[in-house]
């Protein structure tokens, strides 16, 4: 019986990584304790790098196995984006989820999908991460519906002109956002 | 667009690396926090050093326990800034920084304002937050703004707190089962996501209460459910609602199936494909109930996305495994996965062709895997490689082409496990398939001339020694053997001298030039090549071709029957306490198994009575060994046979705690009855037990041991003796009476009064019965060991177990019945499977080894046939343990 517990619960994503052509880390988030320690976190990360270096998952979502784990992929320019369930999880909720933060990275960083970009825009990197899953749960896989509520950057009613500083410099995310929308 | 594209180039020339975060140090970053305490907040200088900040942890950088303290409170400070921007990153701050319960309370009122905000953002995240980090007494204040914002409009806000509610069930259930109402409706709801999490929370709260989850899905089911991840979720409660309910045995129908078929047909991919998983991981799932499912797995097997192929090969395999013929439709689209660019699917694919493949396409399929395996990684190569073996037993035939395979690869690079793989499969098949035997001894032959596995190598060795021997011509394995005697390191020399023997023992003709090789070895530089030699060269007869005398040859190579871990017992008592004598290898007991004593945990607790347990026992039979020859009554009764596990005779929590332990003899039994006195203002003198043998007629009383003095929570042991027909498993009934000089104690002092009062106390019947006198030893090769024995002993026949809960349960009745060893795990029956073989072996009282091969079959009104077919070294054994089934 206890090997069907974690099936009938929610579907559940261990980790989400982003990491650069090298393998190192750019944001990655845990939901689980699979990996307590960070040298635990770092080894996962190396052997999932390593596993899927020489593949190509430039134009499809790939997958593969790696500790009992199905972790599905995508690389764009320098960018590894990954996302890690259970061997018993659902392929297809995971490849969701991973094409929900992708599309949402892509609009975020207005199509520079690249290291330097998502590094200086790292806030916006953390805060999608952050409306993406909750504790392992998945809070919304629509990447148009991440984006635009990480980039809801408006001042609330009545706050002084001199603060909307910030919100200017993310105009461009939400006009880029519109656009697709329209598209 | 153009612009700032040309712009960057430049930029990346002059420096490649740029990274914002270049030289980033802790320090500087926390020097950098101050900014939080202007008085005049610049928000966006803020918001950059907090995504410093979690840009160090992001980095696996850890805070001591002030700093995060420091940080945690001048965020708090950014509290007074309206920029949405720089609240989402406080937000994200505290959660990283999961502060302690005193610095919770600081942030609460703030999270609770933004709770009731206009700003539906402010919300969903502030109720996030604030469950992330609060505790259960918190949790009660905000209950009310939680239920609110569950049914909340917004759904952003109302997912927010279904998920934080999810997390929350786990530390205070019972404050979110309150929220059920709400939940409810919040499944209703029309945005796709809140749906999917109010159902998730919804069934998490009712998950024990199966009558309310088959409600939810039969509600739901009827009903739209739009979102396709809560499709999913309906699927999985689903699929546990049919798993609990069963068959409906008089149309054959399962509930719910319409329902799982419908789904195969939704246009979310996600949902196909949980449908497809759910059908196929039915229990019992019949070939009409499969089919639908495997034809839209079939479709994705051709889909132009790696994961969807992946999640329905993935699928197919396990199919494959309990219903190949289901799968075999799929055997075109898979073949074409095999040159798949994705590894894992390519594996995958072959290793479910290799289950359903048919003997004709055999030849096919391994010269598409040849080339297959070369560019694979080891762990892909070893599923590859157990795939071949079972499908080479299954198409005994087709070993040659298989055969070869496994040699060829052998030849390749690999590491210890793919190899090891590779060479247990070619045993397996040498042993199972009897013309593959020459063929695939000489590739193991080959394979021991390079390898670099000392693991391998002996094992290798060893098994030539017993297989070679028994093939037409065993000379020419020797040169391969006596090539490792001379180029290899110590541990594979020896056991390439004991290989030598064994053909030296089997083969006379070739016993002379073995001698010659034999004596070569007395040379070599290592003690233990030496020694084996030595003993090979003075045991196996004086060189000349003449018979080996067959004790020699079952002292030399037969199965060690004793378990390693009472020899090793033995040996260390040995050592301990030498004796004049020589260590005698009969005397280590042969019981497989060794319970701990039920009374080892008092032992020099407290002043123990007559016939207390010596100090420490290793083992269980040992134990009684000692602890009955210490009793001079019952040493002249020889050798002990078996113990049996103690059996209760009171109930648990009683006055008096008594269980007995059942002692064999040749011609004796000893009852050793347990006691433990419980009640503490009480001390039993003179105990005994009274016991009534008139059910048990073969057996005659000899003698009691009266235990003198059994203070409390002191265990401690009286014996009645009885004697019985010798070699003969007699088999009676017992009752017994405790009787005893009670004594009341003062409980403050300890002292027991002078006068004591005669009491008896009614204990509980047992039985003797026959799986007493049957010892529990294992065979290591049931096969061997089997056709060993004279097939004259064998004695066959069925029985009818009638009506049984289920095959498993009746194969361990009939296990304990016969009180034997299982051999070869076959004790573990699959589940759904109706038929199963069960290998039993044991010693009879006498010493006579038996072995018991049991099938079984279940029919659909679970009633239980089984065929018991007996050998042993003695007619008369192999009929007792009929009589014993028959009676039992």
């Amino acid at each position: 019986m206890a090997t069907f517990l974690s099936r009938e619960a929610c579907p559940t994503i261990k980790n989400i990584l982003l990491l650069d052509s090298e393998g190192k880390r750019v944001a990655v988030k845990y939901y689980s304790d699979d990996w307590p320690t960070n040298t635990a976190k770092l080894a996962f990360e190396k052997s999932v790098f390593t596993k899927t270096q020489k593949t190509n998952a430039r134009t499809e979502a790939e997958i593969t196995m790696l500790e009992n784990n199905i972790i599905v992929y995508k690389f764009v320019q320098d960018l590894h984006f990954f996302v890690t369930g259970g061997d018993d999880e659902n392929e297809l909720i995971l490849a969701t989820v991973l094409q929900g933060f992708f599309d949402a990275v892509t609009l975020l960083l207005r199509n520079n999908v690249e290291q330097r970009e998502a590094l200086e825009n790292l806030d916006l990197i953390l805060l999608c991460l952050d409306e993406i899953v909750d504790g392992g749960i998945v809070l919304e896989t629509d990447g148009n519906v991440i984006a635009g509520k990480v980039a809801t950057h408006s001042i609330d009613d009545g706050a002084p002109l001199s603060e909307q500083t910030i919100s200017q410099a993310l105009a461009t995310a939400r006009e880029h956002l519109t656009r697709s929308l329209l598209r | 667009m153009a612009q700032p594209l040309v712009k960057k180039d430049d930029d990346r020339d002059d420096e490649a690396d740029y990274s914002p975060f270049l030289g980033i140090e802790k320090g500087a970053v926390l020097q950098e926090a101050r900014v939080f305490n202007d008085p005049q907040l610049d928000a966006r200088r803020c918001s950059q050093v907090i995504t410093k900040l979690l840009y160090l942890l992001n980095q696996g950088e850890t805070f001591t326990k002030a700093e995060a303290t420091g940080v945690f409170f001048a965020v708090t400070k950014l509290f007074q800034s309206r920029d949405i921007g720089l609240r989402r990153m406080v937000y994200l701050m505290i959660k990283e920084i999961s502060p302690s319960a005193d610095e919770v309370i600081i942030v609460t009122s703030s999270l609770m304002k933004d709770m009731n905000s206009r700003t539906d953002m402010y919300r969903a995240n502030a109720i996030r937050v604030l469950c992330r980090i609060t505790d259960g007494t918190l949790l009660t204040q905000i209950e009310r703004y939680l239920k609110q914002a569950i049914v909340d409009k917004n759904p952003v806000v109302a997912s927010a707190a279904l998920v934080s509610g999810i997390h929350l069930l786990q530390t205070n259930p019972e404050i979110v089962k309150r929220w059920s109402n709400e939940v409810q409706e919040a499944v209703q709801s029309k945005a796709a996501l809140v749906q999917f999490h109010a159902l998730g929370l919804l069934h998490q709260i009712r998950q024990n209460d199966r009558l309310a989850v088959s409600k939810l899905v039969t509600s739901l089911t009827k009903g739209a459910v739009r979102s396709p991840l809560a499709q999913c979720l309906l699927i999985r409660y689903t699929s546990q609602v049919i798993r609990e309910s069963g068959v409906n045995n008089q149309t054959g129908d399962r509930p719910f199936y319409d329902y799982l078929e419908n789904c195969l047909r939704h246009k979310a991919e996600m949902v196909i494909f949980e449908a497809a998983r759910a059908i196929t991981e039915l229990t019992n799932v019949t070939t009409r109930e499969l089919t639908p499912a495997i034809t839209v797995l079939q479709l994705f097997l051709s889909s132009s996305k790696p994961v969807l192929r992946f999640a329905a090969v993935r699928t197919l395999n396990k199919v494959a495994m309990t219903h190949p013929m289901a799968v075999t439709n799929c055997n075109i689209d898979m073949e074409s996965l095999i040159s798949d660019q994705n590894r894992s699917i390519a594996t995958l694919a072959i290793t479910t062709l290799l289950k359903t493949g048919n003997e004709s396409s055999v030849d096919r399929l391994m010269k598409q895997i040849t080339n297959f395996m070369s560019d694979i990684a080891d762990e892909f190569k070893i599923v590859v490689v157990e795939a071949i073996r079972s499908l080479c037993l299954k198409f005994p035939l087709k070993f040659r082409s298989l055969m070869n395979f496994l040699s060829n690869i052998l030849r390749e690079e690999g590491g210890f496990e793919y190899k090891k793989a590779i060479v247990d499969s070619i045993v397996i098949l040498i042993r199972d398939i009897p013309d593959a035997k020459e063929g695939g001894l000489l590739h193991l032959c080959e394979f021991i001339e390079d390898c670099e596995f000392t693991y391998l190598s002996t094992q290798i060795l060893h098994f030539l020694g017993n297989e070679g021997p028994k093939t037409s011509d065993p000379s020419k394995y020797i040169r391969y053997i006596y090539n490792r005697v001379i180029l290899e390191n110590a541990t594979v020399r020896a056991s390439a001298v004991s290989t030598l023997a064994k053909f030296g023992a089997m083969v006379d003709s070739l016993k002379p030039r073995i001698f010659v090789l034999l004596r070569r070895c007395l040379f070599d530089n290592d003690d233990e090549v030496r020694d084996r030699a030595t003993l090979y060269l003075n045991t196996l007869g004086d060189g000349s071709v003449a018979e080996t005398d067959k004790e020699v040859k079952e002292f030399l190579f037969g199965p060690l029957d004793i378990p390693l871990t009472n020899m090793e017992t033995s040996l260390k008592n040995y050592i301990q306490d030498p004796l004049e004598e020589p260590f005698d290898i009969n005397s280590v007991p042969k019981e497989v198994k060794s319970q701990p004593l039920a009374e080892k945990k008092a032992t020099g607790k407290k002043p123990t009575g007559l016939g207390a347990p010596p100090a420490a026992p290793t083992s269980a039979a040992d134990a009684y060994e000692k602890l009955l020859s210490s009793i001079p009554e019952f040493a002249a009764f020889g050798k002990l046979f078996k113990s049996s596990a103690p059996v209760e005779l009171t109930e648990a929590e009683t006055e008096y705690a008594v269980n007995v332990v059942k002692h064999i003899f040749d011609s004796h039994v000893v009852f050793q009855y347990n006691c433990t006195n419980t009640i503490p203002e009480q001390l039993l003198e003179n105990v005994t037990v009274i016991v009534d043998a008139s059910e048990a007629e073969e057996f005659s009383e000899v003698g009691t041991k009266p235990l003198r003095s059994l203070p409390y929570d002191t265990p401690a042991q009286t014996f009645v003796a009885f004697e019985k027909p010798e070699g003969v498993p007699a088999a009676g009934k017992f009752s017994n009476v405790l009787r005893f000089t009670v004594k009341e104690v003062d409980t403050s002092t300890g002292e027991p009064e002078d006068d004591g009062v005669e009491d008896e106390y009614q204990l509980e019947d047992f039985e003797v019965v026959a799986a007493d006198y049957i010892l529990k030893v294992g065979v290591s090769n049931f096969k061997n060991a089997w056709e060993s024995m004279v097939p004259e002993t064998e004695r066959v026949d069925e029985y009818g177990l009638g009506p049984r809960e289920s095959l498993a349960e009746a194969v361990n009745a009939v296990i304990n019945l016969l009180g034997m060893q299982p051999c070869e795990g076959t004790e573990v029956v699959q589940s759904n499977s109706r038929s199963h073989t069960c290998l039993l072996s044991g010693v009879y009282i006498g010493n006579v080894k038996v072995l018991v091969r049991l099938s079984f079959g279940i029919d659909g009104a679970k009633e239980v046939a089984m065929k018991l077919a007996v050998r042993s070294e003695d007619v008369i054994v192999s009929d007792a343990i009929h009589e014993i089934v028959a009676s039992g």
